[in-house]
């Protein structure tokens, strides 16, 4: 990792929603062309980590940097330019209804390029041959199954040609074999594209088939980072028990 | 006790100034692209824009026909016997025709508007947010004030008006109906009586209320449907929200350009 270059930085980032901290003190890298796997229960705050890397949230204390910038710093206009450096897919793929998925995937590409309706719509069929979604370009996002909405929404999210990608909960209420898919594309896309891929996650199938690194938060405060098999043989029995899906352990008695 | 008191009386003022806060950056950031996008090159989603304008004013004429026609209608079949005990009858066309085009015109035009489009338009910006479809646009970089409320406000604005006009017309053709079949009023006298009444005050006044009420409608439910939260029930509230919301505030804008156009001159 030390030879790898960093893509976002985060520093002692604190989240506060009403009474409860969500984040807490929460230190870490993520590098250039790595797929960084976040995982952690419900309510552990791994969906506010990430929407503060992607600038949504802002935090309480502390930093995150992308490259050389820090977010928190940035002014509208800066903010909106790193903005389009980034895609984002959505747990609920985020589609807009009253588009078809062709008029979806080119909405960035119409809004923040000059390239005419013809380029335009090319890019976007590309896109959807890149998620295996060719042919149903003039289809509504109401009339696709979760999987495809989902593929949409990452055909979508790499539209702009971004650098990096956020992931949340890409296979969160698909089934196994969708999801096995979803995953491979993942890998496809952060290797053929050279991404850098940040994904938020609670599969733990799906954690070990993607990620090269992996980041365990608990309770608001960043327990574990380290390559999979780190992780799979820490000692630390909370990630134990939180990968193994055991019932009793440390974290039997949380709220959440 | 007391302390809770004041807390309470804290926790109401806090929640109404960020509603006006809220509110009014809204205003002004709708206000902010309307100008600045044609100089940002941020063209305005014209489809959306064309669209909006069908959906508002072909597809809401029936509605408002019907609630003006019969109010004059009504309007007319209520004021007759009092005119008639004094003999004269044929005011009904002045009465009428002024009261629709100063006020009930406007006023009932964009209540009933308030209801249809004001709805649609929260539960709309509402169901989007609640699905993370807003913050897609904001992550993709696309304002969604610019993207989604611009084109709805521009929409009602240009449209309401035009709603009004057909809801005078027709508030006009109600009392008209009844003033010539049932009350046997000559049809010439009935209009020259309307236009010896009416003055171009009375319509213009009316538009440009009217114009007032779109903007309350479109940003009230625009509002409403951005602070949006909590999945179905949350869309709900929002909506029922924005419509008392905006019932009230028409009202209160009526009562507030009332006041200026017809007692400043005085």
């Amino acid at each position: 990792m030390s030879d790898k270059k960093i893509a976002i930085s985060v520093e002692n980032l604190e989240k506060t929603f009403g009474d409860r901290k969500v984040l807490d003190d929460v230190t870490l890298d993520v590098c250039k062309g790595e797929i960084f796997v976040i995982m952690g229960g419900s309510g552990s705050g791994k969906s506010t980590l990430l929407r503060m890397m992607t600038g949504a949230i802002k935090p309480d204390a502390g930093k995150i940097f992308f490259e050389d910038n820090d977010l928190s710093g940035l002014n509208a206009e800066e903010h909106e330019k790193i903005k389009r450096r980034f895609g984002m897919s959505f747990q609920s793929a985020a589609l807009l209804d009253f588009l078809t998925v062709e008029e979806n995937v080119s909405l960035p590409l119409k809004e923040h390029t000059k390239l005419s309706q013809k380029v335009i719509s090319i890019i976007a069929k590309m896109k959807l041959n890149l998620v295996g979604l060719q042919g149903f370009e003039d289809y509504l996002p109401s009339m696709l199954s979760g999987g495809m909405k989902k593929r949409v929404g990452l055909a979508r999210a790499i539209a702009m040609d971004p650098e990096v990608i956020f992931y949340d909960e890409p296979t969160a209420g698909l089934d196994p074999v969708v999801c096995a898919v979803v995953d491979k594309l993942i890998l496809d896309l952060t290797q053929k594209l050279n991404l850098t891929s940040v994904v938020v996650t609670h599969n733990m199938e799906s954690v070990f088939r993607i990620a090269d690194r992996v980041a365990m938060l608990y309770q608001g405060r960043l327990l574990e980072v380290g390559t999979k098999d780190e992780i799979k043989n820490t000692s630390n029995a909370i990630v134990q028990q939180f990968i193994k899906g055991e019932i009793d352990g440390p974290i039997s008695s949380r709220e959440d | 006790m007391l302390n809770n008191f004041f807390e309470n009386i804290g926790n109401i003022v806090i929640q109404w100034m960020n509603v006006f806060v809220g509110f009014s950056r809204l205003s002004f950031e709708t206000g902010y692209w309307i100008i600045m996008g044609p100089i940002k090159k941020k063209s305005l989603n014209m489809p959306s824009f064309f669209e909006q304008m069908v959906f508002m004013g072909i597809h809401s004429i029936v509605i408002v026909f019907f609630v003006t026609f019969f109010t004059g209608i009504v309007l007319a079949m209520q004021s007759a016997p009092q005119l008639a005990q004094m003999g004269a009858v044929f005011y009904v066309a002045g009465l009428v025709t002024v009261s629709i085009c100063r006020e009930l015109g406007p006023v009932l035009t964009s209540l009933v508007i308030a209801g249809k489009i004001g709805a649609a338009i929260t539960a709309e910006i509402g169901s989007m947010k609640v699905n993370e479809q807003i913050e897609a646009l904001d992550t993709m970089g696309i304002n969604p004030i610019r993207y989604l409320v611009v084109p709805k406000f521009l929409a009602l604005v240009i449209m309401l008006p035009c709603l009004t006009i057909v809801g005078d017309a027709s508030g006009i053709l109600g009392g008209y109906v009844i003033g010539i079949f049932n009350l046997k009023i000559n049809s010439g006298l009935y209009v020259q009586t309307a236009l010896k009444f009416l003055e171009l005050k009375d319509i213009y006044t009316g538009l440009s209320k009217s114009f007032v009420f779109a903007m309350i409608i479109a940003l009230v439910g625009a509002y409403q449907g951005l602070k949006t939260r909590g999945g179905a029930v949350g869309v709900g509230k929002a909506t029922t929200t924005s419509v008392v919301v905006s019932f009230i505030l028409i009202i209160l804008a009526d009562c507030f350009l009332t006041g200026i156009y017809f007692f400043s001159d005085y």
